[in-house]
């Protein structure tokens, strides 16, 4: 069998990419998409650890955290696309809007 | 046998995980990432959660990666691929990350709680009848709560995306 610590730190090293692509990209698009990878990789932390404890839990946590990620992209994405039509720039650095 | 596909499947999830973050060009970031998905949903398929392989699927490589490249076949992304990426440019946040990635293998490797090898006995049989009873009793009232947000999601993604009209 696989040891547990092998998925932790594949959710570590999936977490760093996605917190290396959230700040040190500034295409919007990209950010967007390492946020997800960044659920992502918690979300196989949940699923190991409820899989060696036994427990229905952190499957029931990962189905939640997939549905909460569903609507944040879909509000982030209409953000985007109404920033877009605005201001036409998709560079984080260039959207000051609020004063960021 | 489930080490050699764990290892398989880890790798090539890394691998796309590194080609999304520096690729150039949004769309292939798209699809590498989808590419990692599908990794994760084997992963998952491993720690026989198949319901969330499943789920998985469905919902990150078939519903919001299809958005993603829907939204970035509307925007105009021609700038954005020719401005070049360089990893280097941001120092603090460089080392900020090293910190964090050595901090947190430390810690997962220095302890001995994360050695387990062998998981505990499932209750047997139907997982995912044992699954859905619990999320459909005892966690009944945060999945209502959860169609709601995704319910107010649709309606705020509509009202933000639609043009101004009158």
């Amino acid at each position: 069998m696989v040891p547990l610590w092998w998925y932790i730190v594949l959710g570590v090293v999936l977490f760093v990419i996605g917190a290396a692509g959230v700040l040190l990209r500034r295409n919007i698009l990209v950010v967007l998409m390492s946020l997800e990878l960044l659920l992502n990789s918690v979300n196989i932390n949940f699923i190991a650890f409820g899989r060696y404890h036994a427990d229905f839990r952190g499957q029931i946590f990962a189905i939640f955290v997939i549905a909460i990620t569903a609507a944040e992209v879909a509000v982030a994405l209409g953000i985007l696309v109404a920033l877009v039509r605005n201001k036409s720039t998709i560079k984080v650095d260039d959207m000051t809007v609020m004063k960021g | 046998m489930d080490q050699g596909f764990f290892l398989l499947f880890a790798t090539v999830s890394v691998i796309t995980a590194l080609t999304m973050v520096l690729v150039r060009n949004p769309v292939h970031s798209a699809l590498a990432l989808m590419a990692c998905f599908l990794q994760v949903s084997a992963i998952f398929v491993l720690l026989e959660a198949p319901l969330l392989a499943v789920i998985q699927i469905f919902v990150y490589v078939g519903a919001i990666m299809v958005l993603f490249l829907f939204v970035i076949m509307m925007i105009d992304v021609r700038e954005a691929v020719l401005q070049r990426f360089l990893p280097g440019g941001n120092l603090p946040a460089l080392v900020l990350l090293a910190l964090l990635g050595v901090e947190m293998l430390v810690l997962v490797l220095w302890s001995d709680r994360f050695s387990v090898t062998e998981p505990v006995a499932m209750g047997g049989g139907d997982d995912v009848r044992e699954l859905s009873t619990a999320l459909f009793a005892d966690y009944l009232l945060p999945f209502e709560t959860a169609s709601v947000i995704l319910l107010a999601a649709l309606v705020g993604a509509i009202m933000l995306a639609r043009k101004e009209q009158g």
